[in-house]
């Protein structure tokens, strides 16, 4: 399992990479990944919605079952990963390369992890 | 806490994800995913274990009179080794469970029921049983083995003789062996797609499921999982009990009409309660996503304006390419082409009424 040291993470299985101080893209990591399972559809929000940090602000399908992606930044949906509408097994294939949102104008962040305080809290699981 | 099949060991082994089910703890996917399992079992085949099912002996001069009281098709005519679908009714016209029986011989039968209805059909059934018959429960010594896939019988044939392989659907072979092993060779499946079930003693699952994975090594055999299970039944359009079939929805509801037999019975179990509540005038559906997204169990479904059912299952079909549910819906919307919107988490998802099964095998 896959850690990247340049990104930070949530306690609900995002990855954030910092772009700015005020940009960032967002992410699913490679655990929430393979726990769900081959995803199938992706819904995303539409460009500029308000984001709330831990509220949800996607959602991603598995055959399995829905789950919500939960933003870690308040702020705003600058930019939405297109691509993975048609083709969210990407998320599943590179999920550090897949990321959903890019969030600007981000003015708080939930509680963010460091590589390895997420592989610990995965560990637990 | 749940019980764990014969095969528990095995799944742990193969690197299945184990999840409670039925009671039971049972792969839910392996390594290759409900999607790579799911087309295996298209293209190629795929093993299941499905021990969990319930399996009873009906033996005695009435069994055949007592399937035909309480079951809703007939059982007269049958030849031995066959094997007959039916509901089972209360005495509402609600299922009860959905199972299968097989005839091994005139007085002795085998049932196979649900998992999670095991002990509700059992009371169930006790509650009609006569003198001269006897019911008994075999579940905890039988496993159950599913190799299904357009070359089952490819690999059943590299390891037991050509007389040991039924050659109808539907039909079974009661003292089969495999490599030693005795078994209910059955020719039935859940999936769609040509296949076999195997019923063993407990004590030889795993090393038949060890000689069912080898034997389809050649065939690019997969072990499947509980979610390649539930996306191969749903493509295919078969009712899974608890979502398309319940307490209270009757059979011809749930499309399955041809099996309830007014005609050729006089009396069987809920009977009365169909013939009284007359032309259902609710009717189970496939229905097409058109929109964007998945339809899953229990999304209210609208037309014109206003609430006509509920879907009952509902996933993306990994073989079609798209998402599919199923559903009760009024019937003067069941007709084939006729639009329809789900309520899915807060947004609307558009589907058509599309004729079942999804999918069909050549």
């Amino acid at each position: 399992m896959n850690f990247p040291e340049e990104l930070k993470y949530t306690d609900s299985h995002e990855w954030v990479k910092m772009l700015d101080e005020q940009t960032a893209l967002i992410g699913l990591t490679e655990y929430a990944q393979s726990e769900l399972g081959d995803l199938v559809f992706v819904n995303l929000p539409e460009v500029d919605t308000e984001l709330s940090a831990g509220e949800a602000m996607a959602d991603v399908e598995s055959v399995k079952a829905v789950s919500d992606v939960y933003s870690p930044v308040t702020g705003r949906v600058e930019e939405i990963n297109e691509e993975l509408l048609d083709h969210p097994e990407f998320i599943n294939e590179t999920p550090y390369d897949s990321w959903l949102v890019k969030a600007a104008d981000i003015a708080d962040t939930v509680n963010l992890l460091t590589a390895q305080e997420y592989e610990a809290l995965v560990a637990k699981e | 806490m749940e019980k764990k099949t014969p095969l528990y060991e095995t799944h742990v082994a193969l690197g299945g994800k184990m999840v409670p089910f039925a009671g039971y703890l049972l792969p839910v996917q392996y390594g290759a995913g409900v999607i790579g399992e799911h087309m295996a079992v298209r293209q190629k085949c795929g093993l299941f274990d499905v021990s969990h099912m319930g399996e009873f002996v009906l033996e005695g001069e009435g069994a055949e009179d007592f399937l035909n009281l309480v079951l809703t098709n007939d059982f007269c005519g049958m030849e031995d080794g066959q094997a007959r679908y039916s509901p089972m009714c209360n005495e509402n016209g609600g299922v009860v469970d959905d199972l299968i029986v097989y005839k091994e011989k005139d007085g002795r039968y085998m049932i196979v029921v649900n998992a999670s209805n095991r002990a509700k059909d059992f009371a169930f059934m006790n509650r009609y049983l006569g003198e001269s018959e006897k019911l008994t429960d075999i579940s905890d010594q039988v496993a159950q083995l599913a190799l299904q896939g357009p070359a089952a019988e490819t690999v059943l044939r590299k390891l037991t003789a050509e007389d040991q392989i039924p050659q109808k659907y539907y039909h079974a072979v009661f003292d089969g062996q495999i490599e030693g092993i005795t078994c209910v060779i059955s020719r039935t499946g859940y999936t769609g797609e040509d296949g076999f079930e195997l019923y063993c003693h407990a004590q030889d699952a795993s090393r038949l499921w060890e000689l069912v994975m080898k034997a389809g090594e050649e065939e690019g055999i997969l072990p499947c999982g509980l979610g390649a299970r539930d996306t191969l039944r749903l493509e295919a359009g078969m009712p899974l009990y608890g979502h398309e079939l319940s307490d209270d929805i009757s059979p011809r509801e749930a499309g399955l009409g041809i099996f309830v037999k007014f005609k050729t019975k006089e009396n069987f179990v809920g009977r009365k309660a169909m013939e009284e509540a007359g032309t259902p005038r609710r009717k189970r559906v496939g229905l097409k996503v058109t929109g964007r997204g998945i339809i899953r169990e229990e999304a209210p479904i609208f037309a014109e304006g206003r609430q006509i059912g509920v879907s009952t299952s509902g996933t993306h079909c990994p073989y079609l390419g798209y998402p599919a549910a199923m559903a009760l819906i009024e019937k003067e919307y069941a007709e084939p082409g006729t639009r329809v919107t789900a309520q899915v988490r807060g947004r609307e998802v558009e589907a058509e009424v599309v004729k079942l099964p999804f999918y069909k095998r050549a």
